[in-house]
């Protein structure tokens, strides 16, 4: 974190450091750079996808010291000090998929994917928080992301399946 | 964003005479609200006063018979909060309600008040649980009653150099039932009507207190007295529930717009009303039997 209190004039730069998918990041940046803006163009983390840009569609949904957010109805600047994991950072650390994103393959959970940064995060909160969550509890998590080709049964599908891929990887850990 | 010189400040000392010295600034806590309303320039302030990293903000605290929730306790905090589900009822029941989870993990509860949306649940709560709101600015601080707060559309008495500190709820009496129900088009839209109802029970289990308000229905939170008083007195049966209910669709005079229209919306408000106190009558008639 830089310096606080401060003040910092239209149009004026401010410092922030952050750790974003692991990697800390120093470095200064417009007052008024929306976080999603800043995580796209100045850290070149496109997979977080604008939709709306006004807090509706989810689609730019990041997690944030571990919870759910809306990246778009966030200033860059309220993120310093954060800890941050965008969908570059949902993988495996050898490239290989996790298993939610397993599961959500496995389901055919997307069809055009433009909304799926934002469903895999908030699936991969909803599940840190609750690993068993019943159906409905999935539907209520996931309301807040929209997506326009699925009908969304695919896509609780897919949250079900990595629901039982864990559960099989602990059972294998506990035999 | 629209471009806009950005302050932040660590004590509420430091927020309050920044208020002070910069006519239309903007105070940002959760930008929930207000942020959505800058992408779409609805809302350009030439200053944005960013009170996240004020200290002393974030607690839930129990104390004088209710419970006080500081100016930067977010939705999803209050709703997790044990203290808020077991003596701020009406609190709790409102914040699945509200939006998202992703948008109530950033959103303030202080700050839904100021922003006095009325469509939102948190003003119309604020109404029924009779909560007092507390203001600081450079010149001193003061206490606001929540049915002298809201006075129009996205409107409220917080003075432009005033911020708001913090919302009180009085537990509701020992005999009380709540429940806030609404109906809205998707799952975390903008109810097109809601009611919120707080409902207590004498030992001969008629209704001793009532208090019956909505969100969605006029410019402003509203209460509906009337309806409120012909409960008073008696046992909430079917009956007298309905009488209650035709009185609110009676005397609400809701917007008319795209989402439904004002002869519907007062239908709605009517059943509504119905399922809400039915429910909130049920919990309390629990409590007096365990009594």
């Amino acid at each position: 974190m830089t310096k606080i209190p401060l003040t910092v004039e239209a149009g004026g730069l401010v410092d922030v450091r952050l750790t974003v998918n692991g990697a800390a990041v120093a470095t200064s940046v417009e007052v008024r750079r929306s976080l999603s803006d800043f995580l796209r163009v100045d850290l070149s983390l496109t997979g977080t996808h604008l939709g709306c840009e006004h807090g509706v569609c989810g689609a730019c949904t990041i997690e944030l010291d571990g919870q759910a957010v809306r990246s778009c109805l966030m200033l860059a600047v309220q993120a310093d000090g954060a800890t941050i994991t965008t969908i570059e950072g949902l993988a495996n650390a050898d490239g290989s998929l996790s298993l939610l994103q397993q599961a959500f393959h496995e389901s055919h959970g997307f069809q055009c994917a433009f909304c799926a940064p934002g469903f895999l995060i908030t699936a991969k909160v909803l599940l840190a928080r609750n690993p068993h969550p019943s159906r409905e509890e999935i539907r209520e998590e996931l309301s807040g992301n929209l997506c326009r080709c699925t009908g969304y049964h695919s896509i609780i599908e897919s949250v079900e399946t990595a629901v039982r891929l864990m559960q099989g990887t602990n059972a294998e850990v506990a035999s | 964003m629209p471009t806009f010189t950005y302050h932040r400040p660590t004590t509420v000392a430091e927020a309050v005479a920044l208020l002070a010295e910069h006519e239309g600034a903007k105070v940002l806590a959760g930008g929930q609200s207000l942020l959505p309303l800058m992408a779409l320039r609805l809302s350009q302030p030439e200053h944005l006063i960013d009170i996240g990293r004020v200290v002393g903000l974030a607690d839930i605290t129990v104390a004088d018979g209710g419970v006080t929730i500081g100016a930067l306790v977010r939705h999803a905090t209050a709703e997790d909060s044990a203290i808020v589900a077991e003596h701020a009822p009406l609190v709790a029941a409102a914040m699945p309600l509200i939006g998202h989870r992703a948008i109530r993990n950033r959103g303030t509860v202080c700050g839904s008040l100021a922003h006095a949306d009325p469509a939102a649940e948190m003003p119309t709560v604020a109404l029924v649980a009779n909560a007092r709101l507390t203001a600081q600015s450079v010149r001193g601080t003061r206490t606001i009653d929540a049915a002298d707060f809201f006075d129009g559309y996205l409107s409220s008495v917080l003075e432009p150099d005033e911020l708001l500190l913090a919302a009180y709820f009085p537990t509701p009496e020992t005999r009380s039932g709540t429940a806030v129900v609404e109906l809205s088009r998707r799952y975390g839209d903008y109810a097109l009507v809601g009611v919120a109802v707080e409902a207590q029970l004498a030992d001969d289990g008629t209704v001793c207190a009532a208090g019956l308000a909505y969100f969605g229905a006029a410019s402003t939170p509203i209460r509906v007295a009337d309806a409120e008083a012909s409960l008073l007195g008696r046992v909430p049966t079917a009956d007298v529930i309905a009488e209650a209910a035709a009185i609110v669709a009676d005397r609400l005079d809701p917007p008319d717009d795209n989402h439904a229209s004002r002869a519907y919306r007062k239908h709605l408000a009517g059943v509504l009303t119905r399922r809400a106190i039915t429910e909130a009558a049920s919990k309390a008639a629990m409590k007096v039997q365990v009594r």
